[in-house]
């Protein structure tokens, strides 16, 4: 579904991608995992193209996406939805809203239309009853399953999660896991860059491990945590785990 | 006092009040479109778009509001003869509105700068992962937050606008501050007639004041 070849990126003189390469297949649910700074969540950017890598090609159902080609780049992205880990929901906007904007200015639906989806998507992560609320007056485990409803809206065919639950207080890290795991359920390719390795192991059939820009190992995850083949991956998974 | 305080000369001093009122309104309007316009060329990547809307910020910060009016007044008709040949009356209300505008303007540009650039990025991102467009994002969630981060500062441009619409009593606009020196000249008294004309500008801008603080309440359901 997603390829990534040779993939690049520098901030300035950082080297913070190198020479990746992915491959993602349909219904996978791919953990991202490793040290901070290791070019996870940069990983994630570039691969929906928030950021721009500096050489490499990433393919979208066999599609290059060339940011040159606009009309066609913008088309590839639709299929993405992302997640931000600070959930990144319209200030301005309600809880309703933010999941109709862009049904209705992007995808053309008619206000009726949206609204229907909307309240289906956010039944779904259980906050139809907030419909009229504000963000700021939600929880953040509200606000990451609004985030997660809001993308669902745009039926994309994969889904990107950048640190979804790093920003949230402790007892609010399972409502938004359940949502996620009830999404890959139903099939959602998902890649997701965590620090819960619980998810990893239990919801994520594979695991990618970066460390500097590049990826260490690359394992199903039942193998990655019972019998991690690199040493760092095993010195990182007993910092990880205390016992 | 008692006899310049007679209903008369308070009606024609308060529909001065109106007119500066009605400047400083049209002024903060025109200003904010303006604003809106030069802010997006100083933040587009156009070198040319860039330069000339810090050059007309520059020039209008950087001269007295006093010489603007006068330039708009009596500059621009010369300029239009010179041009065209022909001889161009400019009607002192219009060309207020127009000197108050691009000055206002100036300074709009930089506050709707700095609240465009104070919000979130994450909003913007979230905009990009959407697929939404430039011009809704601008419209539906960039501006409406910039807007309301610049309530205070835009409140004290209103104000200022009130009092430096005064200005315009210099080209012969009857506004409050005209009005009371046509009524000091006429009692040979110039004491209460600009006494009354502080109360009311003082009045406008206490009032202007009250209802930003209100309007500020409201607007922060959404905090």
């Amino acid at each position: 579904m997603i390829k990534v070849e040779h993939l690049d990126k520098t901030f300035g003189s950082l080297k913070a991608l190198h020479d990746i390469n992915l491959q993602v297949n349909q219904g996978d649910i791919i953990s991202l995992i490793g040290p901070s700074g290791s070019g996870k969540s940069t990983l994630l950017r570039c691969i929906h193209g928030l950021e721009k890598a500096d050489s490499g090609n990433i393919y979208l159902n066999g599609e290059l996406m060339n940011p040159a080609d606009k009309a066609k780049y913008a088309e590839l992205r639709k299929k993405m939805g992302f997640v931000f880990q600070h959930f990144n929901l319209f200030n301005n906007k309600t809880v309703l809203e933010n999941c109709m904007l862009a049904q209705i200015t992007v995808a053309g639906k008619s206000p009726q239309d949206a609204e229907a989806t909307a309240m289906d998507y956010l039944e779904k992560v259980g906050l139809s009853d907030k419909r009229d609320a504000y963000p700021s007056k939600l929880s953040g485990g509200q606000k990451q399953r609004v985030a997660i409803a809001r993308a669902l809206c745009m039926h994309p065919e994969l889904m990107l999660f950048d640190e979804p639950t790093s920003a949230l207080d402790p007892e609010m890290i399972k409502e938004v896991l359940e949502v996620m795991k009830e999404l890959g359920r139903h099939g959602m390719t998902m890649i997701v860059v965590t620090h819960e390795m619980g998810f990893a192991r239990k919801v994520g059939n594979r695991v990618v491990f970066l460390e500097n820009g590049r990826i260490i190992e690359e394992n199903t995850s039942e193998e990655f945590f019972t019998n991690p083949q690199s040493d760092r991956a095993k010195d990182f998974l007993s910092k990880v785990f205390y016992d | 006092m008692l006899d310049i305080l007679n209903p008369e000369n308070l009606m024609f001093m308060l529909k001065g009040a109106g007119f500066s009122l009605l400047l400083a309104f049209g002024a903060i309007l025109f200003g904010c479109v303006i604003g809106v316009i030069m802010a997006a060329g100083k933040m587009s990547r156009s070198r040319l778009l860039n330069a000339l809307a810090s050059a007309y910020v520059e020039i209008f910060r950087g001269t007295p509001m006093l010489l603007q009016v006068l330039f708009f007044y009596l500059g621009v008709p010369v300029i239009y003869q010179r041009i065209t040949g022909v001889r161009m009356n400019a009607n002192p209300y219009i060309v207020g509105l127009l000197a108050l505008s691009f000055n206002s303007g100036a300074y709009q540009t930089e506050l709707i700068r700095s609240g465009i650039n104070g919000v979130d990025r994450g909003q913007w991102e979230a905009c990009e992962t959407l697929g939404i467009g430039y011009a809704t994002m601008m419209k539906e969630i960039i501006l409406p937050q910039a807007f309301k981060n610049i309530i205070p500062p835009l409140v004290s441009e209103f104000i200022m606008l009130i009092k430096d619409s005064s200005l315009i009593s210099s080209i012969g606009a009857l506004e409050l501050l005209y009005a009371a020196q046509v009524l000091g000249k006429k009692y040979y008294d110039y004491l209460d007639p600009l006494i009354i004309a502080a109360i009311i500008y003082l009045t406008l801008t206490l009032i202007t004041s009250w209802v930003a603080r209100r309007v500020e309440r409201r607007l922060s359901v959404s905090d």
